[in-house]
């Protein structure tokens, strides 16, 4: 009986050392996105579009001759735990590299840890311009900073014939910071701004503001936010009988979603999208979208879901491509690498500018924007 | 003008929920002198009691409701019987560690079976509003006031005018002599709990298909509970209802006149006025001390 028992430590001892000499045949990819909270939704489908990088990858043959293995942890959509998240995945699952961590104040609290670790990070949603501005040399961006988007909605102001604006943005980074862009270029435009309503991130009953803005003497509304709350904000909006024209920022809408929840209430309202999944011949990469859509619909997602997980699909395939150009798995060598990559991302080339303080400039790609409308449930794009 | 009525139908609206939430733990909290941590966690299984009977079941909205109610009555009866009933008599701060453990178990429970992405529940009301003059309201928020109103008025009933409501009053007023006059006190410490638990599920079963449905859903709904009970007194119902519509009318206008970013932070101000000025509460009765 003894005897068996002393098996029993050997066996795991084994088992541990067999594991760990597996772990080593891959490379590591830390992902850094929101799971539950206010951001569950989008943060789920980014984390699915990375998944299928991943097995393409992987069903290639990997890179430098091994499987890259994704190590997904939760953010909780809370900076203190995406920072935390962060430092876990660098220092006791030792990734090279990260990629995340969906909102811009998670992406903002996880950049300090970054610094701290030498390591590098794609950012795939994020939209605050403070990210890329405030010298830190290990981020690299691959979606629109919301000053990139204000200058895109910028030619089309005057078709729209905008005359007074008022915004409802989430009460965080990426809200204010939209704000701030958008408001900048349409007074240089001549557009009056009315109210800036702000909403918190958890937040579900948003009919005071939609109360005030209601009562506003301005004739569209522009709004940031993610799914969840956008669909809560378009059926309020339809409750309270506000008619204005309501335009969504920070291609995190999924529009179909929104034509599903909130029904007749989304006719006319216009998004600001960074990815074209409706009319896959008009994406920069048709080959590449046609497929993904495709991987993403046998996989059994919501098409909803595409409009964001598009991200993680891009995300992946940069720090793939990072890797196989440094030719080893190690932060500095990737960070280095990152900067000489050119890849055909399904929203246009990934390549990375300078951005930011010399000396300590931040990455960032010039992705697409494009302007959809809703019009009888159907989606139509606008010409930008 | 219009801006103002909006505001207060909105009120109104949203208060009658407050209410429900709000005398559903003033029953736990005020009177048996629990610190239900839970009760949040209540409210968020109530709203996927809906999601369940109405989406995944296919079965009716309104029969749903009452299914919700029954649920959350007997998980609230599960709680009472296996963790406060062996506690009963020990001190507050080992019961508070219980509900807190036990707030984060249901939590992470609810998490590990339905995922953390929101769900929505779609009902059988019509989604154009009912338009007054200047003001509109949809008819679901309308019917969520009325049921409010109605489960309000059951419970002030219960507790008031019938027996079971007196050996209630008498076993937390006085624990011994209520025993000594026959009451059964176990019962009535379980059947309290279970009470305030199923106006918990209750008011998340009408709030969710109004809202999404998310696992956390239920975090702030405590925090605002608390502050309505605290708001109106400890284990006062007329007074948790005043309290429920008046965080109401603080979030909306201060959310329409003051600033929307500090909407949430409305509930905690006014717990801070109400014990700098009035420690025991808006309603409370004068109490005897020890």
């Amino acid at each position: 009986m003894t005897r068996a028992l002393g098996l029993v430590p050997a066996i795991a001892l084994a088992t541990a050392l067999f594991g760990g000499a597996a772990a080593a045949q891959t490379i590591k990819i830390g992902v850094n996105e929101p799971l539950t909270g206010a951001f569950a939704a989008s943060g789920t489908y980014v984390v699915n579009g990375a998944k299928i990088a991943a097995d393409e990858i992987n069903a290639k043959g990997g890179i430098l001759g091994k499987k890259i293995e994704l190590v997904i942890e939760d953010n909780k959509s809370n900076p203190t735990e995406a920072a935390a998240v962060a430092e876990k995945l660098i220092t006791s699952d030792k990734v090279p590299v990260l990629m995340g961590a969906w909102g811009s104040s998670l992406t903002l609290a996880v950049m300090p840890k970054l610094m701290e670790y030498e390591t590098p990070m794609v950012v795939e949603t994020s939209s605050s311009g403070k990210i890329t501005t405030t010298g830190n040399p290990f981020i690299f961006r691959i979606s629109p900073p919301s000053a990139i988007e204000a200058a895109a909605f910028k030619n089309i102001v005057d078709k729209l014939a905008l005359k007074k604006v008022d915004f409802l943005v989430i009460n965080n980074d990426w809200g204010r910071g939209t704000a701030e862009d958008f408001s900048k270029m349409m007074k240089d435009k001549g557009i009056t701004i009315g109210l800036v309503e702000t909403m918190d991130q958890g937040a579900q009953d948003m009919s005071a503001q939609l109360s005030k803005i209601k009562s506003s003497d301005s004739e569209t509304v522009i709004v940031t936010t993610a799914v969840d709350q956008l669909t809560l904000i378009f059926k309020q909006a339809a409750a309270l009988g506000l008619k204005k024209r309501i335009i969504t920022t920070g291609g995190s809408q999924n529009p179909d979603q929104i034509i599903a929840q909130a029904g007749a209430a989304a006719n006319g309202t216009m998004h600001l999208t960074t990815f074209l999944p409706w009319f896959p011949d008009k994406t920069p990469n048709p080959e590449a979208t046609n497929y993904f859509i495709a991987e993403w619909k046998k996989r059994g997602f919501d098409f909803a879901g595409c409009t964001e997980s598009f991200r993680g699909y891009d995300g992946i395939r940069t720090v793939a491509a990072a890797i196989e150009k440094a030719g080893k798995a190690e932060p500095a060598a990737i960070k280095a690498a990152l900067w000489n990559i050119n890849i055909k991302g399904l929203n246009g080339d990934i390549v990375f500018r300078k951005s930011g303080p010399e000396g300590k400039e931040s990455g960032q790609s010039q992705p697409n924007v494009y302007l959809i409308e809703i019009n009888e449930g159907k989606i139509e794009m606008k010409t930008l | 003008m219009s801006e103002f009525l909006q505001h207060l139908i909105n009120m109104l609206v949203l208060g009658g929920t407050y209410a429900l939430l709000g005398i559903g733990l003033t029953l736990i909290f005020g009177i048996m002198n629990v610190v239900n941590f839970t009760h949040g966690v209540l409210y968020t299984f109530g709203a996927y009691i809906m999601f369940i009977v109405v989406q995944q079941l296919g079965l009716n909205f309104f029969l749903a409701l009452p299914v919700a109610v029954l649920a959350g009555w007997l998980l609230g009866a599960a709680i009472e019987l296996t963790l406060l009933r062996p506690l009963r008599g020990s001190d507050i701060d080992t019961t508070m560690l219980v509900m807190i453990g036990a707030w984060i178990a249901m939590q992470s429970g609810t998490l590990w079976i339905w995922g953390g992405v929101a769900k929505s529940v779609a009902t059988p009301f019509p989604e154009a509003p009912l338009v007054l003059g200047p003001v509109s309201v949809s008819w679901l928020r309308l019917f969520v006031l009325a049921a409010a109103a109605m489960l309000i008025l059951v419970t002030y009933l219960l507790i008031n005018k019938t027996s079971l409501g007196r050996a209630m009053r008498a076993t937390f007023q006085d624990h011994d002599t209520a025993s000594l006059m026959g009451v059964n006190v176990d019962m009535i410490y379980t059947s309290t709990f279970a009470i305030g638990s199923s106006l918990a599920a209750a008011a998340g079963a009408l709030l969710g298909p109004v809202y999404v449905i998310f696992p956390q859903m239920g975090d702030l709904a405590a925090v605002k509970a608390f502050a309505i009970v605290i708001l109106g007194g400890l284990g006062n119902i007329t007074g948790a209802v005043i309290g429920g519509f008046i965080l109401a009318l603080a979030e909306e206008l201060g959310a329409g006149y003051v600033s929307s970013g500090y909407r949430d932070a409305m509930g905690f101000l006014i717990i801070i006025a109400v014990l700098i000025f009035r420690p025991t509460g808006l309603f409370a009765r004068a109490e005897r001390v020890g």
